[in-house]
């Protein structure tokens, strides 16, 4: 994240050109580990930004369908349900497996990166099932689909003895890292802001402000529009894969229409079409509550206000929602990125931030 | 790109080919650090204030199930008020943290995980709701900070390791306690189940009823389904109706139960009902009304006891907020003392030596039974059978394990 995702032109000519793509990812790594360094002694603080992690890559992939091309799509956490059960009962599977040529500890990862794509590859099937068939309609078509899909794969996780019903699902190694995490942020971002940049942004673009004039000017808006589906429910399953690995128990109650809600909540607070929002954003509001539990700590005494308060915490958060909203009704940034909308003295180097 | 799609077969080949099985970490090393972990951060474990000792609980105070967290908590308070007033453990005064996880389990182990690193608790009460109390449990597991729960009746949650505990009986045995009930004093032949498929501790009761009944000769006509949060269950009962029970097995939660007697009594059922610990709520009489009347249900405790013990917690409770406490505020009570009284038995404030001392725990007198920890850390204790007549709850028996 805080690597530049496009290299500095210097660099750009010196590297061949079949690198050129892996530069950022090479960039990344040290930082991500330095990252994990410090991250390896602070429990809480590891939990909670593997937390922020999860939702910037949900809100930046949603925003990939709600923001750049214009849909509207209310199952992202049916998604992410996907992918963390398909990838949780592998690794679940696979616990007790290794490579006889590592080191148990990166076996262990390796494993962990398979049952990763593996659930990222499943949410991402689904999003093709469920895309094609609505995603040739107009309007709000995808939105009911998508909300209906959602609650099939609750209810289907629900009544499956191999989901652990509504118990759950515990016992998934927690092999992940937030280092992991990070580095699949990174990915996600890196892929938003590439298919930004690209001719194929510009068609989403193009179908976002007219579909009818995008498709008299040889847009296949259909075509476009699945793709844009089928990565954003990708990344939405490696997600619900990663989450599945940090937090002990995943059960039907986590994937709700409610968390769908957050996730759209975070794409429309940051501005429909600005991935730095959505970073913003999810970032902001994930941390919002427990900012407040922090805060409410500090202010009162032991069993008194401070119990209290951590009630009252979500209406709260409900509250602050709708001030923000009252007070910029078209997101945080609007359609534009961070660099566009900070004034001018930011120092142009901060371009990179991707 | 045309050689690359063999070089990625070949190589997921090799990694095929070199899976194994892994070969077990030496339980003794890994097991020796973490319990010399929980020792390093438990007497850095005292809060600021060194003459605290700091409790942690997370609970479920807003949400569907928010009575039950709340119950919970006021009888933690009591107990903790009443260890005070009585000049605390060790000298020192007991305080408690309470987190709310909006019935959720990433967030209660989210409000675990600062509990113990951030306030670094002594020891943690746990949920009522058994998969937020499993999340927790793997992180207090993990920390070497113990853990009790005062209601999760699951039997796994006490499966994550030797520093979780509970004061509660389990799920197979109150689908036992039911099954027998009907069976033996209710004389019940054909029973219908209809149950909560969202839930896991409804499943669980269902399950077992199920197994019982039919063990001790009696025959279950129908298994029907509903999802928490569902408002007509006419489908389910018509279905249930045509086959003709004696009784209907409810295990669910007070908030669909009393209207499911509504609707029950609607399309023809006479049936009694009846249901689990899930049904404690003032709550119940309310939705309910008349259609309830006649039901009976499982519990850990009835407030008709005349133990004096009973009596007097009934009283102080009253005293403090006003209302009967139910079965949960009872046990968040029991586990309380339970915690307070292991407190003072532990040689220091240190996570093992905090376990050892609850692991101890024998024939320590409830107000929600007698609690006796096993080697699985589960209460052994007996359930009463409750009636609900006139509007509140009437004692009929007790069964015991």
């Amino acid at each position: 994240m805080e690597t530049p995702a496009i290299p500095v032109p210097e660099a750009r000519s010196a590297v061949p050109a079949s690198l050129r793509g892996l530069l950022p990812v090479l960039l990344a790594l040290p930082v991500l580990a330095l990252f994990q360094w410090l991250m390896s002694d602070a429990p809480f603080a590891s939990y909670l930004l593997s937390v922020v992690g999860v939702n910037i890559i949900l809100a930046v992939s949603l925003n990939i369908v709600n923001g750049m091309t214009g849909q509207f799509s209310i199952g992202h956490a049916g998604f992410m349900a996907v992918g963390a059960y398909i990838s949780g009962v592998l690794s679940l599977n696979l616990k007790d497996v290794a490579l006889s040529f590592l080191p148990v500890a990166v076996s262990d990862q390796v494993f962990f990166v398979v049952s990763l794509l593996v659930g990222g590859l499943a949410a991402a099937l689904c999003g093709f099932l469920v895309g094609l068939p609505s995603l040739r309609l107009r309007g709000d078509y995808l939105a009911i689909v998508t909300l209906g899909f959602g609650e099939i794969i609750r209810v289907v996780v629900q009544n499956t003895d191999a989901f652990g019903r509504a118990l759950g699902l515990s016992g998934i190694p927690q092999t992940s890292s937030p280092a992991m995490v990070y580095f699949w942020v990174f990915l996600t971002v890196l892929v938003a802001r590439r298919i930004t940049g690209s001719s194929h942004g510009r068609s989403l673009w193009a179908i976002r402000e007219d579909e009818v004039a995008a498709e008299a000017m040889g847009v296949d808006t259909t075509g476009y529009k699945v793709r844009a589906f089928v990565i954003s429910s990708f990344f939405a399953g490696i997600a619900g894969a990663l989450f599945a690995h940090f937090v002990p128990i995943i059960n039907p109650g986590s994937f709700t229409f409610v968390k769908s809600m957050e996730i759209v909540v975070m794409v429309v607070l940051g501005g429909l079409g600005s991935t730095t929002g959505a970073i913003v954003a999810a970032t902001f509001l994930t941390l919002l509550p427990e900012g407040m539990r922090s805060l409410f700590t500090l202010l009162g005494a032991e069993g008194s206000l401070a119990q209290k308060v951590d009630q009252i915490r979500m209406p709260v958060y409900g509250l602050l929602l709708v001030a923000l909203m009252l007070a910029r009704p078209q997101g945080l940034f609007g359609t534009k990125e961070i660099w566009d909308v900070l004034p001018r003295w930011i120092p142009r180097k901060r371009r990179g931030l991707a | 790109m045309r050689r690359l799609a063999p070089m990625l077969l070949a190589a997921l080949a090799v990694m095929v080919a070199a899976c194994e099985k892994k070969t077990q970490p030496a339980p003794s090393g890994e097991g020796g650090t973490q319990a010399a972990q929980g020792q390093g951060a438990a007497p850095g474990g005292a809060p600021a204030d060194a003459n605290t000792i700091l409790l942690g609980q997370v609970g479920s105070l807003t949400g569907g199930q928010a009575t039950f967290g709340i119950s919970t908590r006021n009888g933690i308070e009591l107990a903790l008020k009443e260890a005070n007033a009585a000049g605390g453990v060790k000298g020192k005064k007991l305080s408690i943290r309470v987190y709310d996880n909006q019935s959720k389990p990433e967030e209660a182990a989210q409000a675990a995980t600062r509990l113990i690193t951030q306030d670094k608790v002594a020891l943690i009460l746990g949920d009522v709701a058994s998969s937020n109390s499993l999340a927790m449990a793997e992180k207090a597991q993990a920390a070497g900070v113990p853990m009790i729960t005062p209601s999760s009746t699951n039997p796994t949650v006490t499966d994550k390791g030797d520093y979780i505990f509970r004061v509660c009986f389990i799920d197979p045995f109150q689908g036992f306690v039911m099954a027998k009930f009907a069976r033996e004093n209710l004389k019940l032949n054909t029973v219908a189940v209809l149950q909560d498929n969202k839930s896991a501790y409804s499943i669980g009761l269902a399950e077992v009823f199920t197994r019982k009944f039919t063990e001790m000769g009696g025959k279950v006509t129908a298994v029907e389904s509903y999802s928490q949060g569902d408002t007509d269950y006419r489908a389910q009962l018509t279905a249930i109706r045509k086959s003709q029970p004696e009784g209907i097995y409810v295990p669910g939660y007070y908030s669909e139960v009393g209207i499911i007697a509504r609707q029950a009594r609607e399309v023809g059922l006479k049936v009694p009902l009846m249901g689990g610990d899930g049904w404690d709520s003032e709550k119940l009489f309310e939705l309910g009304g008349s259609a309830i009347e006649g039901s009976y249900f499982s519990n850990h405790y009835s407030p008709d006891n005349p133990d004096p013990r009973v009596q007097k917690f009934i009283a102080d409770y009253k005293a403090a907020y006003g209302a009967v406490p139910d079965a949960l505020a009872a046990l968040g009570y029991d586990s309380a003392r339970v915690a307070v009284n292991a407190l003072e038995r532990a040689k220091d404030l240190s996570g093992p030596s905090v376990r050892d001392a609850i692991a101890q725990t024998k024939d320590f007198p409830g107000v929600a039974g007698t609690v006796t920890l096993d080697a699985q850390r589960n209460a052994v204790k007996s359930a009463v059978v409750l009636k609900v007549e006139d509007g509140k709850t009437q004692y009929v028996t007790t069964i015991n394990p």
